[in-house]
């Protein structure tokens, strides 16, 4: 009869622990994984591209979940099939394996030999004990000490080497779901946040991506933020000092946190991510009388004119905190300024902090020179606490190893049938056929001479 | 002496290999196919010394890092790793033939590195985000990784035009230069090797990518268009792995597979940078 419930029953398990539906969903995973590579992903998705689609793209995208795609109903099926088939295979091929590991096959009958890829025989005359023990000792010294099975006038040696190698495959396989499970405990028991966090102050609530507030339980304070260049203008290092402040007392003093280097307190990490300024900077400049040589130091704050002594203004309308890729062989802040009257101003001009008479030859009633720069910074810090983390990286560890093992070991084994005025050796091996073969023959070739 | 001297020697060898190698092809002669596997040999040291020089000169310029940071040094970097892999196989099988069609790529990369001009040669300071040693790591495994999978294309390829001789000339063996190739059956396993190395060390790229992001940027994972398409290079070799257990799935369909699993590679490592937007900076500007 066909439909019945167990028929239905051991064909889904079929279907569920079959190398097809592997190859399938790794295959289908590979490509539909491009998708999300070519449409911007993010919710809201970045208005620019929006603007470039259709309204019905927008609305057939939005249904199919293009825009968080990775995370959207079908893609996680796929990855719950990808475990279910993993999870499937491994119970369907484990009890075998786990039988010839603890009982292996340590007698070979007629018909098992035949499967094996692996036989030679040839006649001997002479005492079969004896020669049951010259050839145990060979395979002793050449492959590995075999056990000995005498049935009636027969001896079977069976010895193997690398048994173990069996469950590199199963190691791999169940890695691949402690990194999901390590996964998923990221982002049911962690989260990702942000805090911007002015010089001098400090913050124990972040925001998180999910949109809501988080308290933290301690207050972190930025001591300070500085940002460095390189002389091509490119960035050099951003760096915040950080402490740490619970129950009033200052648990972590004074640590730098750069890109690369993050700073961990009671499993929430604290990445440098972002900056900005918290107010416009503030420039302070001599001026100094060109013709009396009378000198005075003047403060500018953000684009706010400043008087001069002569009743006109200076004013700053641009500054640059690394003018290298401005001016090729120059290096460190420099300032653009205009000097200002009622109804005219002078060209802008540059003034270099590192370059005091950069100024000097431009003429005019003053000389300036650009003294020093203050500017208070507002660090932006990515804030993340992921329990998952350490099971994902040992999902990993497991992964190399299992693959390691899957590859680069094989489970040899060799039996030997010995009576009846012949010898009978067989082969096998679980990988890598044309190198066992080689040595296999060689083997043979040593046990004829003996 | 200077490192950019240096390089373009190593281009000079690379070219007179593949020159050798299709003349091999062509004319059968052994001494040949030897000076082939001598001058990729002699490029690879000279290209390593390079390598080196450019590494020391980063210093002398007061940045100190491993020459990994930008395309023109990936390019570099990847015909090396290309050159390698190469030679351990050639060491070890001897199988000349395949020299003609793995070197193009080295000289390829290395052609086109050459071809760079200014300021995508020249020795960068790190941006901040590149200051690590998981940089070196990450870099290191994923372009072997890379450099495998390329030479199981090149021999897929020749697999591909063996097995279309045999079938066209009955069972024949094939004459001509198509005689110097390796037996189809060889060569069938040399791709399934190729990419058992390769496979474990794009894993282990990966990897050594999801921890360095997860130290720099707090997360092992973003979906970031490389990291995607690093998985997709994964999910497909994953996919020959199994076919190949399946049966079926040898000769032309795991040739095949191993070509579009190159091609795949080569869009992770340059076409995601040319045609989408993303974290890693490589080929950015
Ligand atoms: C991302 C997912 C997977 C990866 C990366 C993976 C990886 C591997 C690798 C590297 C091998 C070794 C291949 C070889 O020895 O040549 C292997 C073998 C195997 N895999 Fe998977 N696998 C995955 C999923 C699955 C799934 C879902 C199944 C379930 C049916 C499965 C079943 C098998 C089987 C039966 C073998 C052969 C074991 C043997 O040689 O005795 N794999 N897998």
């Amino acid at each position: 009869m066909k439909n019945q419930p167990g028929d239905f029953i051991s064909s889904l398990w079929r279907f569920f622990s079959s190398l097809k539906l592997t190859i399938f969903l790794l295959i289908g995973l590979a490509v539909v994984s491009i998708i999300g590579t070519v449409i911007p992903q993010g919710t809201p998705p970045p208005a620019e591209y929006l603007q470039t689609i259709s309204a019905a793209k927008f609305k057939l995208y939005g249904t199919l979940g293009f825009f968080d795609m990775y995370h959207s109903w079908w893609f996680i099926l796929l990855l719950y099939l990808l475990t279910l088939n993993l999870v499937a295979c491994s119970l369907r091929r484990l009890p075998h394996d786990w039988k010839s590991f603890r009982e292996p096959v340590t007698v070979l009958d007629e018909a098992q030999q035949k499967n094996l890829p692996n036989v030679q025989w040839w006649k001997v005359s002479g005492n079969a004990a004896a020669l049951e023990r010259s050839v145990a000792g060979l395979l002793g010294r050449e492959f590995a000490v075999p056990t000995v099975t005498k049935i009636n006038d027969e001896y079977h040696l069976f010895a193997q080497k690398g048994r173990f190698s069996r469950f590199g495959v199963y190691i791999l396989h169940s890695s691949i779901i402690i990194v999901f499970i390590g996964a998923m405990i990221g982002s049911l028991f962690g989260y990702k946040g942000y805090v911007q966090i002015e010089e001098g102050q400090s913050a124990s609530v972040v925001s998180t991506i999910a949109g809501t507030d988080l308290d933290l339980g301690f207050a972190v304070r930025c001591d300070s933020f500085a940002l460095s260049f390189y002389g091509t203008g490119a960035p050099k290092e951003y760096r915040s000092v950080l402490s740490i402040i619970e129950n009033g007392k200052t648990v972590v003093a004074n640590r730098p946190v750069i890109v690369n280097s993050p700073l961990t307190y009671r499993g929430i990490t604290f990445y440098q991510s972002s900056y900005s300024q918290a107010g416009p900077p503030s420039f302070r400049f001599t001026v100094r009388n060109r013709k009396n040589g009378d000198a005075r130091v003047i403060t500018v704050t953000g684009d706010e004119p400043v008087a001069l002594p002569d009743g006109r203004t200076l004013v700053v309308t641009g500054f640059a905190p690394e003018i290298g890729s401005i001016y090729p062989g120059f290096s460190g802040p420099g300032v653009q300024v205009q000097v200002a009257a009622k109804s005219s101003a002078t060209e802008p001009f540059a003034l270099l902090k590192n370059y005091p008479a950069f100024n000097a030859d431009r003429g005019g009633a003053y000389i300036f020179t650009f003294e020093d720069i203050a500017q208070k910074w507002r660090t932006g810090l990515q804030v993340t606490k992921d329990p998952g983390v350490w099971v994902v990286w040992l999902g990993c560890f497991l992964l190399l190893t299992g693959i390691f093992i899957a590859f680069f070991f094989s489970h040899r084994r060799i039996w030997v049938r010995i009576g009846g005025g012949r010898v009978v050796v067989a082969g096998s091996t679980s990988k890598n056929q044309a190198a066992f073969r080689a040595s296999f023959e060689e083997l043979v070739e040593k046990l004829k001479k003996d | 002496m200077s490192s950019s001297l240096l390089f373009n020697m190593t281009t000079i060898c690379y070219f007179a290999a593949t020159v050798l190698f299709f003349a091999y092809l062509a004319g059968k002669h052994r001494t040949i196919g030897l000076a082939g596997s001598i001058a990729a040999c002699f490029g690879f040291l000279v290209q390593t010394l390079a390598i080196g020089l450019r590494w020391q000169e980063s210093y002398a310029m007061g940045h100190g890092h491993a020459p990994l940071s930008n395309l023109y040094e990936s390019v570099v970097f990847f015909a090396w790793t290309i050159v390698l892999i190469f030679l351990l196989i050639d060491v070890k099988y001897r199988y000349r033939a395949i020299g003609a069609f793995v070197l193009p790529f080295a000289l390829l990369a290395m052609a086109w590195a050459q071809l760079m001009v200014g300021e995508q040669k020249e020795i960068q300071p790190l941006v901040p985000a590149l200051q690590s040693n998981w940089l070196l790591y990450h870099v290191v495994t994923c372009f072997l990784g890379y450099a495998a999978f390329a030479v199981a294309c090149g021999v897929s390829i020749m697999y591909l035009v063996k097995v279309k001789q045999e079938g066209s000339t009955g069972n024949a063996p094939a004459g001509g230069l198509l005689s110097l190739f390796p037996p189809s059956r060889v060569l069938d396993d040399l791709n399934y090797r190729a990419i058992m190395l390769g496979f474990p060390l794009l894993t282990l790229g990966i990897i050594t990518g999801a921890a360095w992001a997860n130290y720099a940027w707090g997360s092992y994972w973003s979906w970031d268009p490389k990291e995607t398409w690093s998985l997709i290079v994964w999910f497909i070799y994953a996919a020959f792995l199994h076919a190949r257990i399946t049966r079926g799935w040898v000769g032309k369909r795991a040739a095949l597979l191993s070509i579009i699993g190159f091609a795949a590679t080569i869009f992770c490592y340059l076409g995601v940078n040319l045609f989408l937007s993303g974290l890693h900076s490589y080929g950015g500007g």
